[in-house]
């Protein structure tokens, strides 16, 4: 018994300096990771700003109202550019919302068992393919495709809106859309069939109970139940397709004008940089590019904070239904 | 007159099954002429001396003239440094903050702070980071702008945040009582975040580290800014310039020579095969680690 007495104190006395200091040290090492992240986030913008501030001071407003990027002739204006991110983007969403939701419904309510794990997760492996490969297959595959089928038919039929018309070149615009849809389709199916699959069974019961239909039960009571996270999932698929750069680089041809027409060869922020970055020749054209690449960065963060308060919404709305 | 009105809506509602149906096929047609795009044409020139060869002198087939078909040991070497490297700045980093804002700071606001930042930072485009990486690179030393390093580094900036997320989902999914029992044992708490907590979200944080991996590998827009043009040469140091498979496949999807659109198929497929492992190693690991948590 005269044992244990000697023990405790040196048990606890010397790992316990040992110990506070390892914690003190830890918890260092902790704080600096975490700063270190919340410093890239505030660097991103002032080291961003600051490479841009030549283009900043020299062009100034006219940077964002100007219809000509023209390094030759040192006139730099983004519009072309922001027209081609917006335009592309918005295409391919139009195309990948209709799809991917309705591919989400039909994996969450109606696909044979067998059928949904599969499917799902060879969706989410899709996601995963880089970009760059999806660029390369558009380049040698769906290039030729447009320019002998595609745009002929679209001009044949829909040549009298005027979107689709001019010399079918099967690069350009229609073509760097349609890359980005496929891309953005797996981001849009996996969080619309999340948000559909968290819609509870008993909602699905109760419209079924009243003697709905497969696709009224749909309609009435899983979409808008589901509304929010599916928007949040279009928000971040659009996020993706704004930031997009390879797939667009290899398929827009990188014409700095304003497209005329969905037929036309245009350009997009990203593959302005991807392009014109390691060749720029005149001193304004790096910083006038970092500037770009601000905007670029000021738009996509804006959308992505927009989808997570629609998601934190969902969150609350969610927890509201559940009390 | 009833009758009829529930025929239509049952009609109708066939119609819309079928039609969700066919989204289904519409997705998966371009999805699937990807890879199998891939599989055919990369296929065709796969054997062990792309791994072994430099890239061949620019060649298309002629009558009369017989082309190197080369290898591709430039860019999977500088794939494999730019994902060592990238990873030796993220991994840390990414755990680190995760750490942080499980284990000490818990609901503290700057822990939201790290939650909300790395939401963020995860939808910063990979060409703004490289812009990003250019600039700040610039004011440390001009020299070595255009490097495998610079390029690690931007891709590190992308890796971060999903390392950082997918930790701290990890962390979160072990027990408190694991952590009390590690501590009412009397070690100290970092031995306990260590040794104890850290090790039992193992799985996790494996996964989480495959993803951001696998993201980064396939990654080409900010090496197009920051690795140079190097694929030509023989291996450089880690601060010349430097080439990657995804930049290759860019670079000889672009050129004008058989040969090279040949072997960029080539780097595309293997790019392609790594991605899927690792996606599926990472899938397998989270599986693992669900059925223990289920068994526990």
């Amino acid at each position: 018994m005269s044992e244990p007495t000697p023990s405790p104190p040196s048990a606890s006395r010397k790992p316990r300096r040992v110990s506070r200091w390892g914690d003190r040290i830890f918890l260092a090492l902790v704080v600096i990771a975490t700063g270190a992240i919340i410093a890239l986030m505030v660097a991103l913008f002032v080291v961003l700003i600051y490479g841009a501030r030549a283009s900043i001071q020299t062009v100034g407003w006219a940077f964002l109202f100007t219809k000509v990027w023209s390094p030759a002739t040192n006139v730099y204006g983004i519009v072309p550019q922001l027209v081609g991110t917006l335009v592309t983007s918005a295409i391919a969403l139009l195309i990948a919302i209709p799809l991917g939701v309705g591919a989400a419904i039909f994996l969450t309510q109606q696909a044979p068992g067998w059928l949904r794990a599969p499917v799902s997760q060879l969706i989410e492996m899709l996601a995963a393919i880089p970009s760059v490969i999806y660029g390369f297959w558009g380049l040698i595959v769906l290039v030729p495709l447009m320019r002998n089928v595609g745009e002929p038919i679209l001009y044949t039929y829909l040549g009298w809106t005027g979107l689709f018309s001019g010399p079918e070149y099967g690069l350009g615009v229609i073509t760097a859309s349609l890359v980005l849809s496929v891309m953005a389709i797996p981001t849009v199916t996996a969080i619309s069939r999340d948000s559909i699959a968290a819609v509870p069974r008993s909602q699905v019961e109760a419209a079924l109970s009243i003697g709905g239909t497969d696709w009224e039960v749909t309609r009435r009571a899983v979409l808008p139940y589901a509304r929010s996270g599916i928007i949040a999932g279009i928000v971040l698929g659009l996020g993706r397709a704004l930031g997009e750069t390879m797939a667009v680089t290899l398929t827009i041809c990188n014409n700095n004008v304003l497209p005329t027409s969905l037929f036309s060869l245009g350009q997009t922020i990203p593959s302005l940089i991807a392009n014109d970055f390691f060749e720029a020749a005149t001193p304004l054209e790096i910083p006038a590019m970092l500037e770009a690449a601000l905007i670029l960065l000021i738009i996509t963060l804006s959308i992505n904070l927009g989808a997570r308060a629609v998601l934190l919404r969902f969150q609350a709305g969610r927890g509201v239904g559940a009390e | 007159m009833n009758f009829d009105r529930s025929v239509r809506r049952k009609v109708f509602s066939r119609g819309m099954t079928v039609l969700t149906g066919l989204a289904i096929v519409a997705i998966m047609v371009p999805l699937v002429a990807v890879i199998y795009e891939t599989l055919l044409l990369g296929g065709a020139d796969l054997n062990l001396g792309l791994f072994t060869n430099g890239l061949p002198y620019p060649c298309s087939p002629q009558p009369g003239v017989t082309c190197q078909q080369g290898g591709l040991v430039v860019p999977i070497t500088g794939t494999i440094e730019l994902i060592a490297l990238s990873s030796l700045v993220a991994v840390p980093i990414g755990i680190g903050a995760a750490i942080f804002s499980v284990e000490y700071g818990r609901e503290s606001p700057f822990a939201r702070i790290v939650g909300l930042v790395s939401d963020v930072l995860a939808g910063v485009p990979s060409i703004v980071a490289g812009a990003f990486i250019y600039a700040l690179v610039l004011l440390y030393d001009p020299s070595i702008v255009f490097s495998t390093i610079s390029g690690s580094l931007a891709l590190a900036v992308l890796m971060v945040p999903i390392v950082a997320r997918t930790c701290e989902e990890a962390l979160r999914t072990v027990p408190n009582s694991v952590r009390e029992a590690a501590l009412a044992l009397g070690i100290s708490r970092w031995k306990a975040t260590l040794r104890i907590t850290l090790v039992s979200a193992l799985p996790g944080i494996v996964t989480g580290v495959l993803l951001a991996v696998a993201r980064s590998a396939g990654e080409a827009a900010p090496l197009l800014l920051l690795l140079g043009n190097a694929c030509t040469h023989p291996l450089q140091g880690l601060n010349q310039e430097g080439c990657a498979l995804p930049l290759f496949i860019y670079q000889g999807a672009t050129a004008p020579n058989a040969n090279y659109i040949a072997l960029a198929w080539a780097a595309a497929l293997l790019l392609l095969g790594l991605i899927l492992v690792l996606s599926v190693i990472s899938r397998l690991t989270l599986n693992r680690m669900a059925k223990r948590m289920r068994g526990g």
